[in-house]
C-alpha cells in the first residue's frame, strides 16, 4: 500500500477531519453560517452538505448566541455538535453561551452532563478588514476554565487537532487563522489524532526559546532563520493548545536555552504571551539570563490602512529585534 | 386567555399535584428560614405564589420530557421527584447536594429525571432548551423540551433568537413565559413596549397564547396543549402564564416597591388555597385528608433539613473535581490550565 503522503492545504486539513469524524460518529453534527450551501465562509465545509444532507450540515440564521447555545443544549444531551462561528470576532456575541454555559455545566451541576461540543471560529489580521474584523482573542477563551483551547498552525495539526477536539468530551475552542487557510502540508490520516497538551519543538535551537502558535510559528520561523544568518541558533516552540497547556515542555526548553521570547498576535494587557512569560519565570527564574520578551500586536483597535496595519501585528523584524534583546546584542543594520 | 374548561384529572393525581404544591411552599419556606439562620448563603429565589405554574406545566409533561428554567427552581426540581433532601443539602452547600455542593440555589439538576437544570443568567437557558429539542428531533424520540422562563427574559435578543430558530425549525419545543410581572424590581409595564409577551413568538409562527398562572389545572391544560402540539404535531408552542410571586426578587430583596394592596389581591387567588377548594368541593379530599397530607409533606421537610444539616461538607481536596469531563490537573487550588 502506499503511503505516499500528498500535501494539502490547512483549508483542506479542516475538511478531511470534519468529514472523517462524521463519517465515523452519526452524532457528530455541523452548524454554523453559510456552511451548507454556500460551502462556507472560507470554504472549509466544502462537499460537505452534499455528502452528509441537511440533517447533519446545518445553516443557521444569522444569530450566533442561540445557535451556539442550542449546540450546548444538544451537546448536553450527547449529541457532538461542531460549530463554525465564521469568524472569532462574532463569537462576541455568543459569549454568554461560551463562558456562562459551555465551560461551566459540567461542573455546576456536579458532574452531571458532559458539553461534548467544537467550536471553531479564524481569525486574526492581515487583510485591511479593520477593527472589528481582525481580532485574536485567544485570551479571552484561554482564560475561561472548563474550555479547551487548540491554535493549530499546521495543516497536519489542524486536522489532528479537530479529530482530537470532535472526540473530546469538553467544549473545545478551535482557534484557526485566516491568513493560513491555503498553507500546504501533509497531513495523518484517519486515525491520526493529535493529543491536546503536547507542544512541538518546530525548529531546535540553542540560543533562545522562542514561542509562538498558529500564524505567529510562521513568523517565528521565518525571524529564527534570519537570526541564524547572524549566528544566532532560536529554538521555535508551538505549544499547540493553551488549555491544556505543555509547560514542561516550554520550560525544559528555556533551562536549556536561559532566554525566551514568546510571541502572541492578541493584543500585549493581559494577554497570551503575558500569561505564558509568566509562567515560565514561575519555573524557570533560576536559569534565565535575560528578562522574557513579548512581541504582541500594538495595544491599538486594529487600523485599516495596510502600512498601519502591518506596523500593528507581529513581524519577523519584531521577534529578531525582541531574540537580540535578550542577547543584549542589537539587531545589525 | 382560554375559555375551555380545564379537563379534570383523575382523583389521584389531583391529590398528587395538590400534595407537590404543598410540599414546594413548605419547603421554600423553610429554604427562607435557613437563609435567616444563615446556613444558606448566595442567592435564595423563593417561588412561592407560583406553585400553580410549576405544578401544573410539570404534571403535564412525560417524565423524560427535558425540562430547563431560571434560578428560581426548586419546585421544578421537587416536582420532578429529586429527593428533597439532595435538594436541601444543595442549599445548604454539602457533599451530597444533588450538584455536590457546587451550583446551589441557582443551579440545580437532575439529569435522571430529564430536568436539565436551572440558570442564573436570565434568558441564558432558552437555547440550551432548543438544542434539547434539536437532539430529540436528530435522534427521532418523541421527546418535548419544555422550557420556563420569566417576562423579565423575554426582553432578552437570545429569546427572540430562539423563537425564529424554533419557528423557523419547527422543533418540538415548549416555551413558557412565566409572566410574574417584575424583572426584580421593575414592573412589565416600565420595561416592556407591550404588556403581553406571546404574541412576540406568535411573530415567529409559533402557537401562542396565555392562561391565568394561579390555576393549575388551566395551566396544566394549557401545557397538555402545547405538548401535544408540539410530540404530535411537530410544532413549537408558547404559552404565557400570568401568575405573582409573593415574595421579593430574592432574599436580599426587602420587597418594597410593590404595593401591599396588590400583594394582597394576589395573595386572595392564591393557588393553593384555591385548589384545595376545588378538591373539597368535588370531595376528592376532606379537611382531615388535607391536614394529614400537609403533616406528611412537613415530615418530609423536616426530614431533608435534617439531612442537609447533618450532612458533610465538600471536602476542598477537591475543590477542582468536574472542571473537565476527565480531570486533567485538578489540584486543589490549583489550575486545570498546566499539564502537570
Amino acid at each position: 500500500m502506499s503511503t505516499e503522503v500528498k500535501d494539502v492545504t490547512y483549508r483542506e486539513a479542516i475538511n478531511q477531519a470534519l468529514r472523517e469524524e462524521m463519517i465515523r460518529d452519526e452524532s457528530v453534527f455541523l452548524m454554523g453560517e453559510d456552511i451548507g450551501h454556500f460551502e462556507g465562509a472560507f470554504k472549509v465545509t466544502k462537499g460537505l452538505l452534499a455528502e452528509f444532507g441537511e440533517k447533519r450540515v446545518v445553516d443557521t440564521p444569522i444569530t450566533e448566541a442561540g445557535f451556539t447555545g442550542l449546540c450546548v443544549g444538544a451537546a448536553m444531551a450527547g449529541l457532538r455538535p461542531v460549530v463554525e462561528i465564521m469568524t472569532v470576532n462574532f463569537a462576541l456575541v455568543a459569549m454568554d453561551q461560551i463562558v456562562s454555559n459551555a465551560s461551566k455545566i459540567h461542573y455546576m451541576f456536579g458532574g452531571q452532563v458532559d458539553v461534548p461540543m467544537v467550536i471553531r471560529m479564524p481569525g486574526g489580521a492581515g487583510h485591511q478588514l479593520s477593527a472589528q474584523h481582525s481580532h485574536s482573542l485567544d485570551a479571552m477563551f484561554a482564560h475561561v476554565p472548563g474550555l479547551k483551547v487548540c491554535v493549530p498552525s499546521t495543516p497536519e495539526d489542524a486536522k489532528g487537532l479537530l479529530k482530537t477536539a470532535i472526540r473530546d468530551d469538553d467544549p473545545v475552542i478551535v482557534l484557526e487563522s485566516e491568513g493560513l487557510y491555503g498553507k500546504k502540508g501533509p497531513v495523518g490520516g484517519e486515525d491520526h489524532l493529535i493529543p491536546f497538551g503536547q507542544a512541538v519543538v518546530r525548529r531546535p535551537g540553542r540560543d533562545c526559546t522562542i514561542v509562538a502558535t498558529s500564524r505567529m510559528v510562521w513568523v517565528a520561523l521565518a525571524a529564527a532563520e534570519q537570526l541564524a544568518a547572524q549566528g544566532v541558533e532560536a529554538e521555535v516552540i508551538d505549544p499547540r493548545t493553551y488549555r491544556p497547556l505543555d509547560l514542561d515542555t516550554l520550560a525544559e526548553s528555556v533551562r536549556r536555552t536561559s532566554r525566551a521570547v514568546v510571541v502572541d498576535e492578541g493584543w500585549p494587557e493581559c494577554g497570551i504571551a503575558a500569561n505564558l512569560a509568566a509562567h515560565l519565570y514561575e519555573s524557570c527564574f533560576d536559569w534565565l539570563d535575560a528578562p522574557i520578551g513579548r512581541v504582541n500586536s500594538a495595544d491599538v483597535p486594529m487600523p485599516y490602512a495596510k502600512n498601519l496595519e502591518q506596523a500593528a501585528i507581529p513581524q519577523p523584524a519584531d521577534v529578531v529585534a525582541a531574540v537580540m534583546a535578550t542577547l543584549a546584542r542589537e539587531v545589525p543594520r | 386567555m382560554s375559555t375551555s374548561p380545564p379537563p379534570i384529572p383523575p382523583p389521584e393525581e389531583m391529590r398528587e399535584i395538590f400534595r407537590t404544591m404543598t410540599l414546594i411552599r413548605r419547603f421554600e419556606e423553610r429554604a427562607a428560614e435557613e437563609y435567616m439562620a444563615g446556613r444558606i448563603g448566595g442567592f435564595l429565589h423563593l417561588a412561592i405564589g407560583e406553585e400553580a405554574a410549576i405544578v401544573g406545566t410539570v404534571s403535564a409533561l412525560r417524565p423524560d420530557d427535558p425540562l430547563t428554567s431560571t434560578y428560581r427552581e426548586h419546585g421544578q426540581a421537587l416536582a420532578r421527584g429529586t429527593d428533597p433532601r439532595a435538594i436541601m443539602a444543595e442549599l445548604l452547600g454539602r457533599e451530597t447536594g444533588i450538584c455536590r455542593g457546587r451550583g446551589g440555589s441557582m443551579h440545580l439538576m437532575d439529569v435522571q429525571r430529564a430536568f436539565y437544570g436551572g440558570y442564573g443568567i436570565v434568558g441564558g437557558a432558552v437555547p440550551l432548551a432548543l438544542g434539547l429539542a434539536w437532539a430529540a428531533r436528530y435522534r427521532e424520540t418523541e421527546q418535548v423540551s419544555v422550557t420556563m422562563f420569566g417576562e423579565g427574559a423575554a426582553n432578552q435578543g437570545v429569546v427572540s433568537e430562539c423563537f425564529n430558530m424554533a419557528g423557523l425549525w419547527d422543533l418540538p419545543i415548549v416555551f413558557l413565559i412565566l409572566n410574574n410581572q417584575y424583572g426584580m424590581g421593575t414592573p412589565v409595564e416600565r420595561a416592556a413596549a407591550v404588556d403581553d409577551f406571546f404574541p412576540r413568538a406568535a411573530a415567529y409562527d409559533i402557537e401562542s397564547w396565555k392562561v391565568d398562572g394561579m390555576d393549575v389545572l388551566a395551566v396544566r391544560a394549557a401545557l397538555s396543549e402545547a405538548a401535544r402540539l408540539a410530540r404530535e404535531e411537530r410544532r413549537p408552542a408558547c404559552v404565557e402564564l400570568l401568575a405573582y410571586r409573593y415574595r421579593g426578587h430574592s432574599m436580599s430583596d426587602p420587597d418594597t416597591v410593590r404595593a401591599a394592596e396588590e400583594k394582597e389581591r394576589w395573595k386572595a387567588r392564591d393557588p393553593l388555597i384555591t385548589f384545595e377548594r376545588v378538591l373539597l368541593g368535588e370531595g376528592i379530599i376532606d379537611a382531615e385528608g388535607v391536614a394529614a397530607m400537609q403533616a406528611e409533606v412537613d415530615t418530609v421537610v423536616d426530614d431533608a433539613t435534617a439531612f442537609a444539616q447533618g450532612s458533610p461538607e465538600v471536602p476542598v481536596a477537591d475543590l477542582a473535581d468536574y472542571v473537565y469531563a476527565e480531570p486533567w490537573n485538578d489540584a486543589a487550588n490549583g489550575s486545570a490550565l498546566v499539564r502537570p
